[in-house]
């Protein structure tokens, strides 16, 4: 089972992110399990939702405390919330910056972490550039494709289109394509490096 | 055909496939949803034909229920917490007419302190009502559940109540088969009211009853409802014959062949649960789970037989009788009667605790060893708790409990992650 907490503010489409990266699973042949942590529904406040994905019938119920991969939303949450709380070893972080895993202060902390599981993506500009409006989510699973393997991205894009219509689904479409490539070149780079 | 949708979302469309005449709903998180879509559905006219119709209260939800079942219309609402409390008086009146009202509640625990979280408190205050009670493991067991409910309600003419855990289940996406109109249709035949309002054929519903035959009125709803216990085990076949899969029935085993401890539960945990029999199994420990489907009529001979060859049995129910300890496990108790084995209450998960496979872990080690007390409060956080007690000793004027202790663990608002 592959467990996935994405953290994030209200507003920004965290709950989303996880209904449709469950969907995308799905559409795959998989089980797949999508639920919010419930109660911070306020714009601007944190907020956490959870994925799993199996081969088999998911029966748990508990919230995902020792992930396989990290979704960051909004940076500023990593000095509010301990987003990396049970994250397993050699987990895969992804997270929405323009800024390196060095500027934003976690070069040290994650120094023994392989290089090319730990990813980041300007989602909030792709989304801004190819949809006109702020909401990273959806580029950020076209990067969580990218860095995990775990989903295609043409089932990412496939959910898109289910879910959205005319120029939302368009735009979201390019944006997780271009979050895509650009987590793709750095893990080659990050590959390249080490 | 498989779909991955949230819940309520697949609630909705099941209830839509049982074709509801009228539907009234007074929204209250987190059954919102179910009754958002089926408006919708109503609206769009895919959903027809069908009234919808906006209450100002859910007291006047089952209120509206009630008119429109007597009128001979197939009803359908859905509420949780407070919401059910407030429209309990119309909860036992539905019963009492014997009106096959189905309504979804969507489990959530009752304030103070307010607390929007699932538990069980809000159906199982209700246990008494009159109602049948089902409750649901998984999302694809409420969608069944409800197809099932509209027909064993009418049948008997009792309405019934399809529990499922508030957020657990509303709110999480998973993979549900939808069934089809033609699957449906041929499982659930068009509403023949038993006692009907027609002007035709006047009659009056609802007449009081002095003590001449109140005490008969009553006998006859238990009654009857004793005779869903022959009912639902064959609609549950019935309905694996056309649908092709188990749902609902009296109540289900898992792992019980040889087991000396069997935890007995209901709802969404039952899956946490099997998750952790199953690691304890592959080290030989000898447990299994019995989860109740049925909870009203209480099925005691199932529950008995399901039990019968174990030496302890757990109860962990998300619910609690204030000053005696769980409701679920007084019911499983009486299903003991002169069996001899250890039986252990614990009560878990209340207000959205977290119920983790770590803790189940440990309490059932600590189960077969018979180092339970009779009633455990889960993952109970002690320090807070005698903090408070000391400050009670100490200062008359101690202050309001759930502000003390919120201030003592530092929360600035509530969550629950």
């Amino acid at each position: 089972m592959f467990q996935v907490r994405i953290h994030g503010r209200g507003g920004q489409g965290v709950v989303t992110a996880a209904e449709m990266l469950s969907v995308a699973a799905f559409d795959e042949g998989r089980h797949a399990q999508a639920f919010p942590s419930f109660g911070s529904e306020r714009t601007g406040a944190p907020v956490v939702a959870f994925c799993r994905i199996a081969d088999r019938e998911i029966r748990l119920r508990e919230p995902i405390m020792a992930p396989d991969a990290l979704i960051i939303q909004d940076p500023t949450l990593l000095h509010q919330v301990d987003c990396f709380a049970g994250l397993k070893k050699d987990g895969y972080i992804l997270i929405n910056t323009s800024k390196t895993f060095d500027e934003l202060g976690l070069g040290e902390f994650l120094r023994d972490w392989p290089p090319e599981r730990l990813c980041t993506v300007p989602a909030t500009e792709l989304a801004l550039k190819h949809l006109g409006r702020p909401v990273p989510n959806m580029p950020l699973l076209g990067g969580f494709a990218a860095v995990t393997g775990v989903i295609r991205l043409e089932s990412v894009i496939k959910a898109i289109e289910e879910r959205f219509s005319g120029k939302v689904a368009a735009g979201n479409v390019a944006a997780a394509r271009e979050a895509y490539a650009i987590v793709k070149a750095e893990m080659e780079e990050a590959l390249h490096h080490a | 055909m498989l779909k991955q949708i949230e819940g309520s979302r697949a609630v909705a469309e099941a209830v839509a496939l049982c074709r509801p005449e009228v539907i009234c709903a007074y929204p209250i998180s987190p059954q919102t949803h179910i009754v958002e879509a089926l408006g919708e559905m109503v609206k769009a006219g895919t959903l027809a034909p069908c009234e919808f119709i906006n209450v100002e209260s859910e007291f006047a939800a089952m209120s509206v229920a009630i008119g429109a079942s007597a009128a001979g219309a197939r009803s359908y609402t859905a509420t949780a917490s407070q919401g059910l409390l407030f429209m309990a008086e119309a909860v036992f009146n539905a019963a009492g007419l014997g009106l096959p009202i189905v309504m979804t509640v969507a489990n959530r625990a009752i304030g103070a302190p307010i607390n929007i979280w699932n538990d069980h408190s809000d159906a199982l205050a209700l246990r008494d009502a009159g109602w049948i009670q089902l409750f649901a493991e998984n999302n694809q067991e409420a969608l069944d559940l409800h197809i099932q409910a509209f027909r064993l309600g009418e049948e008997l003419s009792l309405p019934v109540m399809v529990c499922m855990d508030g957020f657990i289940l509303t709110h999480a996406f998973e993979r549900v088969d939808m069934p089809t109109q033609e699957q449906v249709d041929a499982y659930l035949p068009p509403y023949e009211p038993r006692q009907v309002l027609d002007p035709a054929e006047p009659v009056s519903i609802g007449a009081m009853v002095g003590p001449e035959a109140f005490m008969e009125v009553r006998y006859l709803a238990h009654a009857k409802q004793m005779e869903a216990l022959k009912l639902i085990p064959a609609y549950a076949a019935e309905f694996k014959a056309i649908f092709g899969r188990d749902s609902g029935g009296l109540t289900h085993t898992y792992r019980c062949e040889d087991a000396e401890t069997i935890v007995v539960a209901m709802g969404s945990v039952l899956g946490t649960i099997k998750d952790v029999v199953d690691e304890m199994r592959e080290t030989g420990h000898k447990i299994g789970v019995l989860g109740i489907t049925l909870f009203r009529p209480f099925p005691l001979e199932a529950v008995r037989a399901g039990l019968k060859g174990a030496k302890r049995v757990v109860v962990l129910e998300k619910s609690m009788a204030v000053g005696l300890g769980g409701i679920l496990s007084t019911n499983v108790r009486m299903a003991l009667s002169g069996l001899h084995m250890h039986g252990y209450t614990v009560i878990a998960g209340l207000g959205g605790r977290a119920i983790t496979k770590q803790s189940l872990t440990k309490l059932f080690l600590e189960a077969e060893q018979d180092a339970l007390e009779h009633v455990t409060f889960l993952d109970l956080d002690w320090a807070i708790v005698n903090k408070q007690l000391e400050r009670e000793k100490a200062h008359r004027r101690s202050g309001p409990v759930a502000e003390n202790l919120l201030r003592d663990i530092g929360v600035v608002a509530a969550r629950n992650y």
